[in-house]
């Protein structure tokens, strides 16, 4: 899509706002309903995945070092990771945006 | 060569989407019915028509049914009526906003409670604002006509929108009227296959009815008003072509005896048609009245109706339906409001009448005339009179 979704006037939509492109949720930022967000202290964390299985946005992923990071562009800060975490390594901080 | 025969409205119906080769339809023939359905499920039993019939569990389901077969491509009808069409109501704007050309017919009745089976346009105004191309029929011929329009006008390109054709309850669905039946191959040179722009393919995936944060909705609903509005010159345009085809010709707003009327009579349906007689009546009088009838109720035919008024004194308006604690019927606040800003405008008096089956007859129509110009004489303050209701 040329125009960001933002942009788009009324003429720019298909036949019954129909979505020709696929995965356009991708674009779609959900990390702005966020007021807290995941940290998670590598010295507690045992790369177990819990927080990677229970997120219910599915934006946590490992990195190269093998620790779960949070993608803060989806995340919306629900803090189901920081409950679910055995060893507490995640804390929910407050943002200031 | 058409056919002439008498026919039971509603099965005329049946006939309708017969002609119009329908290739799905769901239905729930929740009671009050009416035959539509009931011989539907006749001719694709005994093979005369070629359609899935799907018996769904509810109207809610029925709609949402012909909403999935019109998203793939397919034509799709349904029937309903009253407190059926109440429950569909969710999928009603779900179906116009996602521009799906379905075809339904509403036998008009009046809505619980008290429970009543019996006709007035309490259901119509119910889906006033759900976004379908809605048009009213006086008789049984405009309602099998307007089924066939119906479809034409729902699948243009220019179009694409869900119709709606009312018909009243009992006074046209359960009546045996003589009705032109045309032939089949007439009709295929009037309605062409359906085919939409971009249905649901495995092969070519695309996103229906997703959803719209605050910064895109607004967009939406005004691409939604400008593609309402601009369906009615093909309205028209589908209408002139029908009779060019069938020799029957419809218009937006029709007159009766309204040349140099003073008094105008508006109504819809097929209270239209028992007005004519009262009009007779005062014509024979000497008093200068006339009817109108609204055939298309949306996209509302602005121009239409300010030309009709002109020129007369006391305009009439009779609702099937209460707007409860608001300025009348539904109809004539909008024709009031549509008149609003006209230099000359006749007085408007709100009737509402013939609720729930309540029968008004000729003579009636005669008192309702008359009260009406007294009324318009007097200047008084009430916003609408419920005729014939015992004090």
């Amino acid at each position: 899509m040329a125009k960001a979704e933002c942009e788009l006037t009324w003429k720019d939509l298909e036949i019954g706002v129909i979505l020709t492109d696929v995965g356009t949720a991708r674009g779609y930022r959900t990390g702005d309903w966020r007021s807290r967000k995941p940290v998670t202290d590598n010295d507690k964390c045992n790369k177990c995945g819990m927080c990677f299985l229970f997120c219910p946005e599915g934006c946590i992923q490992q990195n190269e070092e093998g620790f779960f990071d949070a993608n803060l562009f989806y995340c919306k800060g629900c803090g189901i990771c920081a409950a679910e975490c055995p060893r507490k390594a995640i804390t929910m901080v407050e943002e200031e945006r | 060569m058409s056919n002439r025969v008498g026919i039971e409205v509603s099965r005329a119906i049946a006939v309708a989407a017969k002609l119009a080769r329908v290739d799905v339809v769901a239905a729930y023939p929740i009671t009050p019915q009416t035959h539509i359905v009931e011989d539907i499920a006749e001719l694709v039993a005994n093979g005369e028509l070629d359609a899935s019939y799907v018996p769904v569990e509810s109207e809610h389901s029925a709609m949402s049914a012909c909403l999935g077969a019109s998203a793939v491509g397919a034509r799709a009808f349904t029937a309903t009526a009253g407190q059926g069409l109440e429950l569909m109501h969710e999928v009603l704007y779900v179906a116009s906003a996602m521009q799906l050309p379905i075809v339904m017919s509403l036998a008009n009745r009046a809505l619980s409670s008290p429970l009543s089976i019996w006709g007035d346009h309490s259901d119509a105004m119910s889906m006033r604002d759900t976004g379908w191309i809605q048009l009213f029929a006086a008789n049984g011929q405009e309602v099998l006509d307007n089924i066939l329009c119906a479809f034409r006008i729902a699948e243009d390109r220019k179009v694409l929108l869900p119709t709606v054709v009312h018909l009243d309850g009992f006074h046209l669905t359960h009546v045996i009227e003589p009705i032109s039946i045309p032939e089949p191959s007439e009709v295929d040179g009037f309605l062409p296959p359906f085919n939409y722009p971009l249905p649901l393919d495995p092969d070519k995936p695309v996103t229906m009815g997703a959803f719209a944060p605050p910064y895109i909705y607004p967009e939406t609903k005004k691409a939604q008003q400008v593609n309402l509005l601009a369906a009615k010159p093909v309205i028209l345009q589908s209408w002139k072509e029908f009779g060019d085809h069938f020799g029957r010709y419809y218009s937006p707003v029709e007159s009766y005896r309204a040349e140099g009327a003073k008094v105008l009579l508006l109504t819809m349906g097929s209270y239209s048609e028992t007005a004519t007689l009262a009009i007779d009546s005062l014509r024979k009088d000497g008093k200068m009245v006339g009817a109108l009838s609204l055939r298309l109720w949306r996209p509302f035919p602005f121009e239409e109706i300010r030309q009709a008024v002109k020129g007369a004194d006391v305009l009439i308006v009779l609702d099937r339906a209460v707007s409860f604690g608001g300025p009348g019927g539904p109809v004539c606040s909008e024709i009031k409001a549509v008149l609003y800003d006209e230099a000359r405008r006749p007085k408007i008096v709100g009737v509402v009448g013939g609720l729930g089956g309540r029968d008004i007859s000729p003579s009636d129509f005669v008192s309702i005339i008359n009260r009406g110009i007294e009324i318009s004489q007097t200047g008084s303050e009430q916003e609408f009179e419920m005729f014939g209701v015992r004090e």
